[in-house]
């Protein structure tokens, strides 16, 4: 059932199972609305969720938890608990959900911060800069193109696993495989009722997040069952519960309207979104904030318009996934913004120059249109976009490709591409902290509350702290994640760790390079502008030096003694653009639909790549993802709203015989406001395969993919359709006619 | 039930239920290199060798091992020592989140035990089974590349792992037993 309510539950004779330890259902734990959104306080997702509801919302909900000696015993005793349902109507289509007379899905009294209870609104969404329809009257031109995207799921290979148990000190220890230690120690504090000051949450290693863990998911119910039984208890998601019951990349329908004039220059945008976010709206609103915020601002046009209504289903629910919100804004955009130059028979990339943000720019709608709230002003000052096109269009042979005639039999190719522009962090929002101490041999202790998630974070810090203090990397000794022990930090989400954290880091580093300097013009009887630090030693001259270890000793052991130590936060006001060019090859059998990408080529502008070798992983990682998006992956739901492709057999990701040639170039610029002129990296390359696919779909039998994903089924299925509608296209624009 | 079984060249008799999946006897014996990503083999995180073959042991019982020498990656090299995949895999930046890594690795060490010269095709084809959500693969086949090429110069192959063992044998660590 994907909508009941439970009228009664039993869970008597699951409780008298022998081996069972506890069975916790809704009669058993104290209402308090929250959101499983792992996201700063106060969370800007609606307070729609309970741990333990009276209500299911979709299939995979929560109805009941079991502690129990073994697996076994735990799967016996849920079969054993007696729950009676009483069916609710589902809804199963965004569009039904807003419909008069819909039922409504979080009625209940006590849930808060959802938009429009009474109509299954969790988040609504306007902003608008200039006069988008005085921009359209005054264009030469006008276009609209409806685009959808689907469900999809981050997938990481480890799935959601928590241990919690009390220490000797009888305080509640949460070892999770978590994005966000902090936000999860505060949400499971408020949960539980036990405070902060008792629960110590600490990740250790974990294998990968994407988004999806950016949530509030299993330690929640983990920290009761544990605070119940007063046992250790360990909680971990099947490969089926991940997918059905973890979080997913919202799906919209998004329509895509531009003012343009005759030579190309743009005269008014509007992107209007109609957004899922399922049965909870989880990251509802600010995922949604992002579609127009990490798209729009791409291109200077005077008159923009953004509006989105994430509407709620029965259906799983929508959260953080890598890209929040950009990927689906970008895939409406950039396949758009081809489409028009085709009409206008332009050139798609020399229409995208003409309108191309540039240094200097301040883009209004990013003011406008902030995550949750409204922004703030952002300039940008560093921008190779240019560059990015340039060196992208060299390394895929564009203007020959795009030249060349059409190949005989039934194997067409075409190239396509696409333009992308995300954030550094949330402005004015995400912070990090980052502490580090000097030891006796030179070697310092790094300690970050930053969340290497599989990212690198560790690394960078280690590197970002070792030029600073002009030692090689391995001196860092780099503890993080651990609520007791390392400073707070909002944890890895929003492409923020390098850029946010980073130079939290470097400051630390600067104030104990600072006090290392102090201590060795005591030693040396000198003022410190005589001297210098490098390799490692203070030098004062060319021949007189001090180890650090020296130095170390001296400060501990020999006079005016304290520790060399750093302690720094950081936050900003601007999150700079990283921008990129992506550019696919696809091959497309004509007589299955079948599209098979031969080359893709990223570059990307992510001002000075701290680790090189870090940065172009995030791109290739990112861009597989983002190639499953466009052709492979989609959660497919039967008429009742279960999902049916719950494994790695049916839910398809690329494998490593599935990939294309790939060619991933760091077009470096430097950002003044990045340590060592860093931007973000982790998210902008999964934005473009689906809009790059597309074109490049289009470029190779002139069909125009609006629909993820571009399953054999599908494009087969959009080439008979788009047949048909080339005859009835008779009318005037906004229509597009197909090559 | 008891279960004969030489992991890591250690041989030893295991209690076990004629039910436990061999990943679950593993990782309470304590070699959490072998990892849980699915139930149904189809994610290879779980990848270990059996008699130098890559199997999932997730879908694989205990009992079945009976007899047999199990292969995981803590035997393949140590952090002082690596084995020349594992050496690749640091170099070329093969490693993310590291969770698919050490199946990654011993599906490496199953395909350089049998083709000291493989294509990049063969690297993509051994890999296969080992989904990974994080590199793209991109630099996992480099490294399978760039080890192939070394072990083959080094004359290593099934000689450099034995190679291997002798100088875990010489420091009194733990005997890492690929055949």
């Amino acid at each position: 059932m994907a909508h009941a309510r439970i009228k009664r539950i039993d869970a008597s004779r699951a409780r008298a199972l022998p081996g069972v330890h506890a069975v916790l259902t809704h009669h058993d734990i104290p209402r308090i609305p929250y959101t499983t959104a792992g996201q700063g306080h106060p969370e800007p997702s609606p307070y729609d969720a309970v741990v333990l509801d009276n209500r299911v919302r979709f299939v995979g909900d929560r109805v009941a938890a079991v502690a129990a000696d073994t697996i076994e015993i735990a799967r016996q005793a849920v079969e054993l608990i007696e729950v009676e349902y009483e069916e609710l109507p589902a809804i199963l289509d965004p569009e039904d959900a807003i419909k008069p007379g819909a039922v409504l899905i979080h009625d209940e009294p006590d849930s808060s911060g959802i938009h429009d209870p009474s109509r299954n609104i969790a988040a609504h969404i306007h902003a608008k800069v200039g006069d988008p329809e005085e921009g359209f009257r005054k264009a030469d031109r006008v276009f609209e193109g409806t685009y959808h995207v689907q469900y999809v799921q981050q997938a990481p290979l480890e799935p959601h696993v928590v241990i919690t148990y009390f220490d000797e000190n009888d305080r509640l220890n949460i070892r999770l495989s978590t994005q966000v230690p902090f936000h999860a120690r505060r949400i499971v504090s408020k949960v539980t009722q036990i405070p902060v000051s008792k629960i110590r949450v600490i990740k250790p290693r974990i294998g990968g997040g994407f988004g999806v863990k950016q949530e509030i998911l299993i330690e929640d119910i983990c920290a009761w069952l544990t605070k119940v039984t007063r046992r250790p208890v360990r909680l971990e998601y099947t490969r089926e519960e991940e997918l059905r019951s973890s979080r997913t990349r919202h799906p919209q329908k998004l329509v895509y309207k531009t003012g343009v004039n005759n030579d190309g220059k743009l005269v008014a945008m509007t992107l209007k979104v109609l957004a899922n976010t399922g049965a909870y709206g989880s990251h509802a609103l600010t995922v949604q904030c992002n579609t127009g915020s990490k798209s729009l601002p791409l291109y200077r046009c005077d008159n923009v318009e953004f509006e989105a209504v994430v509407v709620y289903t029965n259906l799983p629910v929508a959260g953080a996934f890598r890209g929040y919100g950009a990927p689906q804004g970008l895939f409406a955009q950039e396949v758009h913004l081809d489409e028009v130059a085709h009409a206008l028979g332009m050139d798609p990339i020399e229409l995208r120059r003409k309108n191309l943000v540039q240094v200097g720019d301040s883009p209004p709608l990013l003011e406008e249109l902030g995550e949750g709230k409204a922004g703030f002003k952002q300039v940008i000052l560093s921008c190779e976009m240019e560059e990015c096109i340039r060196r992208g269009k060299q390394a895929i042979e564009w203007d020959k490709k795009r030249t060349r005639p059409p190949a005989e039999g039934s194997k067409k190719r075409g190239v396509g591409m696409a333009c992308l522009m995300h954030g550094s962090g949330i402005p004015g929002v995400d912070m990090g902290a980052a502490y580090l101490k000097i030891n006796e041999d030179g070697s310092f202790n790094v300690q970050v509350g930053a969340t290497d998630i599989g990212t690198g974070a560790d690394t960078i810090f280690a590197q970002i702290a070792a030029e600073v203090l002009t030692v090689p990397v391995d001196k860092m000794i780099v503890y993080s994640s651990d609520t007791d022990f390392t400073p707070f930090d909002v944890g890895a989400y929003a492409s923020s760790t390098t850029y946010i954290t980073g130079v939290a880091m470097k400051k630390a580093a600067e104030q104990c390079r600072d006090q290392i300097l102090t201590v060795a013009s005591n030693m040396f009887e000198e003022p410190i502008d005589n001297l210098t630090l490098r390799d490692g030693r203070v030098w004062s001259g060319n021949d007189k030096s001090l180890t650090l270890s020296e130095i170390a000793l001296h400060s501990l052991y020999s006079s005016d003694q304290f520790q060399i130590q750093g302690a720094a936060s950081h936050f900003s006001y601007h999150s700079p653009p990283p921008f990129a060019a992506q550019f696919a090859e696809v091959e497309v059998d004509i007589e299955t639909g079948q599209v098979k990408v031969l080359e893709f080529v990223s570059c990307i502008d992510c001002g000075v790549a701290i680790n090189p070798d870090g940065a172009t992983g995030q791109v290739e990682g990112g861009v597989t993802q983002g190639l499953g998006y466009a052709l492979t992956e989609k959660l497919l739901f039967d008429e009742k709203g279960k999902m049916l492709n719950t494994s790695f057999r049916d839910y398809k990701m690329f494998a490593s015989t599935d990939m294309p040639r790939m060619t991933s170039i760091l077009v470096e610029s430097y950002e003044p406001h990045g340590p060592f002129g860093a931007k973000a990296v982790a998210e902008i390359p999964i934005d473009g395969p689906a809009p790059a696919v597309s074109n490049a779909i289009y470029n190779a039998i002139g069909v125009r993919m609006r629909s993820l994903p571009f399953t054999p089924e599908n494009v087969y299925t959009a080439m008979k359709n788009f047949q048909e509608q080339d005859i009835e296209k008779k009318q005037p624009a906004p229509a597009m006619a197909p090559r | 039930m008891k279960i004969d079984l030489t992991i890591n060249g250690s041989r030893g008799t295991y209690e076990t239920h004629p039910g436990t999946l061999l990943m679950e006897l593993l990782r309470k014996e304590g070699w959490f290199s072998v990892k849980h990503g699915c139930e149904t083999g189809e994610c290879g995180t779980c990848t270990v060798l059996i008699d130098g073959m890559t199997i999932n042991s997730c879908i694989y019982l205990a009992a079945q091992a009976h007899g047999k020498s199990i292969t995981t990656v803590e035997a393949l090299g140590t952090p002082e020592n690596m084995h020349p995949i594992q050496q690749a895999f640091v170099e070329t930046g093969a490693v993310q989140c590291g969770y698919c890594t050490p199946a990654m690795v011993l599906a490496a060490q199953e395909l350089l035990s049998q083709n000291r010269e493989p294509t990049e095709a063969d690297v993509r084809d051994a890999l296969t089974g080992q989904l990974c959500r994080c590199t793209g693969y991109v630099k996992p086949v480099e490294a399978v590349m760039l080890a192939a090429r070394r072990m083959k110069e080094g004359g290593q192959g099934e000689e450099g792992l034995s190679g291997n063992r002798e100088a875990d044998d010489s420091s009194g660590r733990r005997e890492a037993g690929v055949r």
